[in-house]
């Protein structure tokens, strides 16, 4: 059942390759942060209403709204800890 | 509680907008995407007004739209990427006038996800492939062709992939024959999500991607990668491409690259030029401040071409660019004109310019000139070092009125919708009407809808006595105008001709010493009178053949046609006459006795090519309506009857075309007005003159006269009781509405040179001459312009006032303009007064940075639809709630409690301070004096009068307020709340509070401990936005995502704590699922597709049902019906069940999902899924009533009621 346990791990692998944000077990607090905040934008830019309320809001153009929402895509939870050297 | 949903106004934001030759004819078209619905507008170019040709409900949301033609094509298409997890290729068909679904592809899990393609959509300019993008890595390329058959094909798709890249924008690229290629704007995250320094973010470039669809070996290439600007959000295509006919370029090929602050020209293996964003010179501008592009339109002409660029604050830009064939030598810029932000460009070939904006109305405007040949500075990338590419200085333009545009139509919108109000206010009015605030910044508006249509009057004339009836008529059959005018007073008739003026004429062979009962221009030449005492047939020469009712007799009624002419006597009798071939008119040699006085009677039209029409409708006093044959073979019998509920008072034939009964040909409505009001509609069948489907509406309380007139060209019917309906066939359905206008008692169809579509009525003793200017619309506005963006208002409640509250972010209040200006002066800067007195509503106001606040109060009166005061807020606060509070302290004296707060930003939301402001009414209402504020930790979201006090949401806390002296005086407090509170409602103690996260939460206030305790709420979160209580258990409320929902308390729960005198019963019960000891139940959910922005319980019609009606930010205004019996909920949702597999959605989503998004549907019904058996074919139409064992008529009638009867839409 190893094998078993082996070729389910290599789908897993390649199913979270395909589906990204998906998250697994292994991810740390700051890459769920990440992949939240991600959906979180491209959900505001791909909801209309929610960017126009947002832009309602902050009077801001729409585009300029969705424009700065794609921009913080990049990074919106700040750069990735350090990881610890043990 | 089952619940039917139905819209009442569709969503009117425009989300996209494209242009094409959609019907494959000549002219052009342009599709809009309101989000949920898509619309086929037709801009005719001689009139310069839009006109919609269809609109569909497609049950999705639509996320992105393109336009595609084949090469060698002469019709366009249209792709739509949705939230479906599919792409749709969509053909208008014309003879159906629908959308055809040609393909439909799947490719991912439905809903807006950041890896499913659906956001962008790009095709290639020749019409070969299309790509099609998600926010991050996916991209899929698929190939378009066409069969052997011509007939449109379509590839599986080839993917274009690209991991941990985050899209920004997809643009084809013109290459002319070459193998297709797409130019994509992506940052790859890899390298920043893996340091934590921070340096590779830092680094991180945005790249410039070409991807190249290998036509020959069927695989996508990415053919060419480079960095370009940090801050570039935009691509637009640059025509490029060789035509095979001669060797000369179409263009350079390439792309612009809109950044902020410039934009670029760029292609592979080509050097880049550069040009700045020319900004505004204004004296407030904020230098700091970037400026984007964020709307794009390319236009090609004969040899050339141009690009028109928006940029965020309105400012149109041209750009052109100079080429050698292959090569740029020069990209240049300059200011255009300024028209409001817009969603979406569309250029069209007839020299329009459409705008869709993306708040507010939407504008056709109308090319004068190219901007050409004026003095407007032009920024060109050759006259800066490297062609712009090192060192670029900011250009700038001084804003101006419109030079080059001129505005030829405008599209109302109510988008968006922020707060309304359902009150019924307007005097002489029994409906209620909707105020709704309405828009953003300073072309924000409170809107009054009012169910109606439109009118437009044109006379408006005094008559010297009160006429009871008014016709128009031709002389010939062949005019195109009307040449008489003929009024019937008690004692006589007036005779007017229409010529350059109205003016009385006395030799037209009109009786005019008695009555007029009809009048007809009869056959091809003739008039007809029909007067109490006879008919008068005044032939073209002007001799009169009169013929004479028999002594003692009188006419009591007649209807009439172009060839027929039946009059009842006095005695009860029907006499018949028909026009002979020779132009005489006979009269048939029996009368026919009816029994009882006939008090109404009617014919329809002729029908082309035939000699008469065979039925006859004859209303008698005995309460029935009879229907008689005037066919040859059977003269004058009765084929059917019909019994009423009150005596008739009018009746009126017309051939209509209703697509929900007949698609290809007109029906023979029966349409019957009861003295008592009440309108029948029936069907007469042309086969046996039976009378079916009958449907009942009232209408007024005075009894119903009816019209049959022409309205565009087609047969409409005038009913006329207490309002004025029309009956009319809009985009082949037909539909009932009222008219906004004064009562008519008579009316006409009116057709002269000025005025060929209008209207004659008369009104007392006033004639009044008028056109219905816009068919199809439901609701009319009538428009109050305001400053800032309404928060919220509210009303008074003794006077009719609304107070309402409007604020802007990242504006400067009028005060602190003013000061900044001074300043300026001061230090000796030149200030340009022009450029400081522009009409915001045109150019908006100078964008601060966030925290910057503009707000004011303002006093509406909404009967005379104006503003009576502003009293504006200082110190930079913005005002965010408002409440009109009896305090018990002062004797129950209303003041009103604005919340504000200083220095607010958004994100992350967060103020210097909040503050309550209580004013106390003078002079009745029309003015504010200002008493003290209150400061507080937080923004007031909501605020609420309660028990004589005021009850706060400031924030995480709820507070309850009394008076005093300099401020108000904080009596409890309850802190247990997880975000913000930002709505309140209060029956008795209980005060439903709803979080701006966490749901509708329950609280009791217990005066004897002074405590404040929440005892139950709810088991999910909700991002709520609005709530209503329903009854004192029972709360519906919307949320951010677009739903709607119903939640109750358990009755023992309530009445348990309501029994308890302290509340120490709740203090001490345990919580369930960290939050409070009961939970209340959810009963019913339903997505609407709209962000909910207010909801209310009302009543829509006089003594009918309460309904809840909920507006959308997009505009949408919808209902909730409460269904009344389980047959009712039965049928309906069997017939959703039905629909749901007979009407698949547009864009290939699932109804049942799109309308259970983030939770299933539950006890509610898709009213407008159910509407559209309507629109199905005849076959399907009786296959569903089969199933449902009835006729295809009662479900219409069903659905008909169902509507009517809640909203009287």
């Amino acid at each position: 059942s190893s094998e078993l346990r082996y070729t389910a791990n290599t789908q897993l692998e390649h199913l979270h390759a395909r589906y990204t944000g998906t998250g697994d077990s292994d991810d740390n607090c700051s890459e769920w942060l990440t992949h939240q905040h991600r959906d979180t934008l491209s959900s505001i830019v791909g909801h209309p209403t929610l960017a126009s309320y947002l832009a309602i809001a902050d009077n801001e153009a729409i585009g300029r709204v969705k424009f700065e929402m794609t921009e913080r895509m990049l990074q919106p939870c700040g750069p990735p800890p350090r990881k610890d050297e043990d | 509680m089952h619940l039917y949903n139905l819209t009442l106004q569709p969503p009117s934001a425009i989300l996209q907008a494209i242009v094409g030759n959609f019907s494959g004819a000549r002219q052009q078209e342009i599709i809009v995407s309101h989000g949920t619905r898509l619309e086929l507008l037709r801009p005719d170019p001689q009139t310069g007004k839009v006109s919609t040709v269809i609109a569909t409900d497609v049950f999705g949301s639509v996320r992105s739209l393109a336009a595609f033609r084949l090469t060698g094509g002469s019709k366009d298409y249209a792709i739509v990427g949705s939230d479906s997890g599919r792409v749709v290729i969509l053909d208008y068909d014309p003879k159906t006038s629908t959308f055809v679904k040609l393909h439909q592809e799947t490719f991912g899990k439905s809903g807006a996800r950041r890896i499913v393609p659906g956001q962008y959509l790009a095709t290639d300019p020749k019409g070969r492939a299309m790509i099609i993008g998600a926010m991050e890595k996916a991209k899929l390329v698929y190939i378009l062709n066409r069969d052997a058959a011509a007939n449109l094909t379509i590839s599986s798709p080839l993917e274009a992939h690209k991991s941990n890249a985050i899209i920004h924008h997809i643009v084809g690229v013109d290459v002319g024959f070459e193998n297709p290629m797409f130019a994509a704007l992506e940052v790859d995250y890899s390298e920043s999500d893996a340091d934590p320094t921070g340096e590779a973010f830092n680094r991180t470039e945005k790249m410039l991607t070409y991807y190249e669809l290998d036509l020959g070996l069927n695989h996508v290439v990415r053919k060419w990668s480079e960095p370009t600007d940090p801050r570039a959000n935009l691509l637009v295509q640059v025509p490029g491409g060789q035509l095979a006919s001669s060797d000369r370029y179409d263009g350079p090929s390439g792309v612009l690259v809109c950044c902020e602050d410039h934009i670029i020209y760029r292609h592979m293996n080509a050097p880049q030029h550069r040009v700045p964003i020319p900004r505004r010179k204004g004296p407030l501008e904020d230098p700091k401040r970037g400026v984007i592009i964020t709307t794009a339109v390319m236009h090609k002409m004969k040899g050339a071409f141009f690009f028109l660029l928006q940029s965020e604050d309105g400012d149109l830009f041209k750009v052109t660019i100079e080429h050698q064939d292959q090569d740029v030598t020069a990209l240049k810029i300059k200011y255009f004109d300024t028209v409001p932000v817009a969603s979406s460009l569309c250029i069209l070939k007839s020299g329009f310019l459409f705008v869709a904006s993306e708040f507010g109305n939407h504008y056709l405007y109308q090319f004068l000139k190219l901007g050409d040949d004026d003095d407007e500075p032009e920024f060109t990338s050759t006259s800066y070092p490297e062609n712009g590419m090192s060192d670029l200085p900011r250009a700038y333009f001084k804003p101006r009125p419109l030079e080059n545009l001129a505005l030829a139509d405008e599209l109302p919108s109510l988008d968006p919708v922020i707060d309304s109000k359902v009150l019924n206010i307007l005097p002489n009015s029994d409906t209620p009407q909707i105020f709704a605030a309405c828009g953003r910044g300073p072309r924000s508006t409170l809107r009054t809808l009012r169910h109606g249509l439109e009118v437009e009057e044109s006379v408006s004339s005094e008559l010297p006595g009160i006429p009871n009836a008014v016709w128009t008529v031709k002389k010939t059959e062949a005019d195109a105008y009307d040449s008489y005018i003929i009024l019937s007073f008690v004692n006589g008739t007036l005779v007017l001709s229409i010529g350059e003026t109205i003016e009385e004429v006395q030799d037209t062979g009109f009786l005019s010493s008695s009555p007029t009962i009809a009048v007809q221009q009869i056959g091809s030449d003739a008039l007809l009178q029909v007067h109490p005492h006879g008919i008068r047939h005044v032939l073209s020469d002007r001799r009169v053949n009169e013929w004479r009712v028999p002594e003692g007799r009188t006419i009591v009624q007649a209807t009439t046609n172009k060839r027929q002419v039946v009059v009842a006597l006095s005695s009860a009798e029907l006499v018949y006459f028909e026009l002979d071939l020779d132009g005489q008119l006979n009269e048939y040699q029996d009368r026919k006795a009816m029994g009882s006085t006939v008090l109404a009677l009617s014919i329809g039209e002729v029908p082309e090519g035939r000699q008469r029409t065979p039925y006859l409708a004859v209303g008698c006093e005995d309460q029935t309506v009879r229907i008689i044959s005037l066919d040859p073979e059977s003269t004058l019998e009765t084929l059917s009857l019909q019994a009423l509920t009150a005596p008739p008072s009018s009746i009126c034939i017309a051939d209509m075309l209703d697509a929900s009964i007949n698609k290809s040909q007109p029906t023979m409505f029966v349409n019957i007005g009861l003295q008592n009001g009440v309108l029948l509609r029936t069907v007469l069948d042309p086969m046996n003159g039976q009378l079916t489907d009958t449907r009942t509406r009232f209408l007024g309380t005075r009894p119903i006269k009816l019209v049959r007139v022409v309205v565009q060209k087609n047969p409409a019917i005038l009913a006329l009781s207490s309002r004025s309906w029309i009956n009319y066939t809009h985009q082949n359905l037909m539909h009932f509405t009222p008219l906004i206008y004064d009562n008519l008692d008579y009316a006409w169809s009116f057709s002269a040179e000025l005025s060929p579509e209008g209207l004659i009525g008369i009104a007392g003793n006033v004639l009044r001459i008028f056109v219905i200017p816009k068919l199809g619309t439901k609701l009319k506005e009538d428009v109050i312009p305001l400053e800032y963006t309404p928060r919220k208002f509210v009303t008074h409640p003794e006077n009719n006032y609304l107070y309402l509250i409007e604020g802007d972010n990242r504006t400067l209040g009028e005060g602190a303009a003013q000061e900044q200006i001074q300043k300026l002066r001061k230090e000796g800067k030149r200030v340009d007064d022009e450029i400081i007195n522009l009409p915001p509503a045109e150019f908006g106001r100078p964008k601060q940075a966030s925290g910057t606040w503009a707000a004011n109060i303002r006093i509406i009166d909404p009967v005379e639809s104006t503003t009576i005061g502003v009293v504006p807020i200082d110190g930079n606060e913005g005002a965010f709630s408002a409440a009109v509070v009896p305090f018990s302290a002062r004797n129950g004296e209303l003041h009103l409690v604005v919340g504000t707060a200083a220095d607010t930003t958004v994100s992350p939301r967060s103020c210097s301070s909040g503050y309550l402001r209580t004013y106390k009414f003078v002079d009745e209402g029309r003015g504010l004096e200002f008493l003290h504020k209150t400061e507080c930790d937080d923004v007031p979201l909501a605020l609420l009068a309660f028990q004589g006090r005021l009850v706060a949401g400031v924030g995480k806390s709820l507070r309850i307020y009394d008076i005093g002296k300099k401020k108000l005086l904080r009596k409890v407090e309850n802190k247990s709340f997880t975000t913000a509170i930002v709505t309140l409602q209060t029956q008795g103690s209980r005060i439903i509070v709803g979080d701006m996260q966490e749901s509708i939460q329950y609280v009791v206030y217990k005066a004897p401990e002074n405590r404040l305790l929440t005892f139950a709420d709810d088991n999910q979160p909700r991002w709520v936005t609005a709530a209503t209580m329903v009854d004192y258990n029972t709360v519906a409320a919307g949320d951010r995502f677009g739903n709607v929902f119903v939640n109750r308390l358990d009755a023992k729960v309530s009445d348990q704590i309501d029994d308890d005198p302290t509340g120490a019963g709740i203090l001490h019960e345990k919580s369930i699922l960290m939050g409070a000891p009961h939970k209340t139940e959810m009963l019913c959910h339903f997505h609407v597709g709209d962000l909910i922005t207010s909801i209310h319980k009302v009543s829509l019609v006089a003594g009918g049902r309460e309904v809840l009606l909920y507006t959308g930010l997009h505009g949408t205004i919808g209902i909730l019906v409460p269904f009344v019996s389980k047959e009712d909920v039965d049928f309906i949702s069997t017939l959703e069940q039905h629909m749901r597999s007979e009407q698949p959605s547009l864009v290939g989503r699932d109804q049942l999902a799109w309308r259970g998004y983030y939770v299933p549907v539950k006890a509610v019904v898709d009213g407008d899924l159910c509407e559209t058996y309507a629109r199905l074919a005849a076959s399907k139409q009786s296959a569903i009533a089969g199933e449902l064992d009835r006729t295809v008529g009662e479900v219409l009638k069903k659905l008909e009621q169902m509507r009517v009867t809640s909203s009287g839409f």
